[in-house]
């Protein structure tokens, strides 16, 4: 299988001030197509700005980062917004969707910046939501959907452009119990459909649920070891 | 993202954000409609002067006397003195003299009261020759004026303007009536045709005109002084020669140079130069304080796009995250302002043009709109939305969409 993400000497330093601070500390790993991985570790731990850099929000200060066979790390701003527009989707904690709009243009709105005419735009946004199975709240605002179906359209959000990697930053953060099984079985779904998921989390049981975890610790991976997956595989 | 979806977006932007909004166009309407109103004024206050001055008749040189010094030393303004004769009006005839003068009328004039049967009016008289009615472009809408022969012999006979025989006679025909001045008795022969300006308060319209040996017996006066000589120039090209030929025969007449003249000559020209420089400064003065306004109200639209870049900071990171170039995101917002701006130009233009046909209502003023002005005060407009849309703007498409995401 292809490799998606190759990171090799990966370093990112803060500086502010004279103070300088070493987030993360040389990260070398791989993510191979259709892996479903969670990154594990403490608040403070680096897995914050792991996110970042893999979302292409940040580069590193030291070290290469290959997403799906481009070099990212001498990119301006420019570039690395239109890597983040074609190759990553993503979900937030907080759901970060626009609450002027309805779901279905919250959906449309990555398929804007990517040029795509308006009757394609309104068919595949409409698609992406009939997947995660909102087919029916097309027009709901986001205000008048639960905190679960909020985060199914940013799910459908992430999945519009069908990006190569699907980057979830604590996506089950702000959601109760029912709305984080719904949630977390969707990512099952697409795991199964063949989907390429990191999945940034700081609880055990959500990382159970990937078939693969980085336990990350003080700016290094500490352990990378496969689970035995307790949802259906 | 095309042009048109960023104009889509940012009018759904602006109409989520009513009342801000609108505060914010009020600003640039103002700005607008004051400068366009007040160029406006302008302009037609410089059309009117320039309306009457020209009623006067072209070619025209004023002639006036000089002013006084009395013996503490206070001076008088031009015409208080009496300096002016009519063997100085008969020189300036000569046309071996002065050939570039086509016609002469040296004018007395004195006020009194005109009396038909039980109604008076009080009006301005004036002595002058038959050369009148050329020099000064009237024409008689009733009646005729006075031959040479009648204002050889001081005839008791006078020519009304509009405005006096509507005064005087209400709708009746006033040709062949009789007015009377201190009991002395006149026949009307004449009525001026309407010239529908008037300069300084002193109507054109509201006068009559009188043989200079009428008008002298008719107040009493004997002096051989003149209030006014009309001097009507052969054309247009003839008037600075023959404002030339003018000066330098007084001067000498009178023994004076053109340094201590102790008489002015006023041209149409002259007069058009110095109500305009006055109309001018007034344009300037008004037009810089609604330029101001304008100003604040263009700092209003970056003030409120400062405040919307703060707020939407979150929806700016999470549109960075989702693929926006820094480009992208400098455009919507640029976009947005102008959209404030231009919204405010044409309403401001609205406004200006409904104000330029209300307000001649209220005020005796003309307002003239200039399409130039128009044009400019829309141009303004957008500018100032561009303008001050461009700090706003760069400081959105430089934050990062980390620290813009994580903003609370």
């Amino acid at each position: 299988m292809s490799t998606i993400i190759e990171l090799a000497g990966v370093r990112k330093t803060y500086r502010s001030g004279s103070v300088e601070f070493e987030a993360l500390r040389g990260i070398d790993t791989s993510v191979r197509a259709g892996e479903y991985v969670a990154v594990i570790g403490p608040s403070g731990s680096g897995k914050s700005t792991l996110m970042n850099l893999l979302g292409c929000l940040d580069v590193p200060t030291e070290g290469c980062y290959v997403l799906a066979g481009d070099d990212t790390s001498s990119l301006d701003e420019a570039a690395l917004a239109a890597i983040r527009n074609r190759r990553i989707g993503f979900v937030f904690q907080q759901f970060h969707l626009l609450a002027s709009m309805t779901a279905l243009r919250n959906v449309e709105l990555p398929l804007v910046y990517a040029g795509v005419s308006r009757a394609e735009r309104r068919d595949r946004a409409a698609a992406a939501l009939a997947k995660v199975g909102l087919a029916d709240r097309l027009d709901h605002r986001p205000g008048e959907l639960s905190g679960g179906q909020q985060q199914r359209v940013a799910v459908a959000r992430a999945l519009v452009t069908e990006p190569a990697l699907l980057l979830a930053d604590e996506p089950t953060g702000n959601l109760d119990s029912r709305s984080t099984h719904d949630v977390l079985g969707l990512f099952d779904e697409l795991h199964a459909a063949g989907r390429t998921i990191v999945l940034i989390t700081h609880e055990p049981d959500v990382a159970a649920r990937a078939e693969r975890n980085l336990v990350i610790d003080d700016g290094l991976i500490t352990e990378d070891r496969l689970t035995t997956g307790v949802g259906p595989r | 993202m095309s042009w048109w979806e960023t104009v889509r977006s940012g009018l759904a932007a602006i109409r989520s954000h009513r009342l801000r909004s609108s505060l914010t166009v009020l600003g640039i309407v103002i700005g607008i409609s004051s400068v366009i109103l007040t160029v406006g004024l302008g302009q037609g206050a410089q059309k009117e002067v320039e309306d009457q001055i020209d009623a006067l008749g072209s070619n025209l040189l004023i002639v006036s006397p000089g002013s006084t010094t009395d013996s503490s030393g206070v001076r008088g303004g031009f015409g208080s003195a009496s300096t002016l004769t009519f063997a100085d009006a008969t020189a300036i005839a000569d046309p071996d003299v002065v050939p570039d003068a086509a016609a002469v009328a040296p004018t007395t004039s004195s006020s009194v009261s005109l009396v038909n049967g039980d109604t008076n009016w009080t009006t301005s008289l004036v002595g002058t020759t038959t050369a009148w009615l050329d020099v000064r472009s009237r024409e008689l809408s009733a009646g005729r004026f006075y031959t040479a022969e009648e204002a050889a012999q001081g005839a008791p006979v006078v020519v009304v303007g509009a405005d006096t025989a509507s005064e005087l006679f209400g709708r009746r025909s006033p040709v062949g009536q009789q007015v009377t001045v201190d009991g002395t008795r006149l026949t009307v022969i004449g009525v001026l045709t309407s010239s529908g300006a008037s300069s300084s308060g002193t109507s054109e319209d509201d006068l009559g005109v009188v043989p200079v040996g009428t008008a002298s017996r008719l107040t009493g006066s004997t002096a051989d002084t003149v209030s006014t000589i009309y001097v009507e120039a052969a054309s247009e090209d003839a008037l600075a020669a023959a404002y030339q030929e003018v000066q330098a025969l007084l001067a000498n007449r009178h023994g004076v140079t053109s340094a201590d003249a102790d008489f002015s000559i006023a041209t149409q020209d002259s007069l058009v130069e110095t109500a305009n420089e006055t109309n001018r400064t007034f344009t300037v003065l008004l037009g810089g304080v609604a330029g101001i306004s304008l100003l604040v109200g263009g700092i209003g639209v970056m003030n409120i796009m400062l405040v919307s870049v703060t707020e939407r900071i979150r929806e700016i990171g999470l549109r960075k995250a989702l693929g926006a170039a820094p480009r992208v995101i400098r455009r919507q917002f640029l976009v947005e302002a102008s959209l404030l701006g231009l919204t405010g130009g044409v309403v401001g233009v609205l406004v200006g043009v409904l104000g330029a046909q209300v307000l001649p209502h209220f005020i005796d003023q003309t307002v003239a709109i200039s399409a130039l002005a128009t044009t400019a005060a829309l141009a303004t407009a957008l500018a100032l939305g561009v303008g001050f849309g461009v700090y706003p703007a760069s400081r959105a498409a430089r934050l990062t969409p980390i620290d813009a995401l994580r903003s609370e």
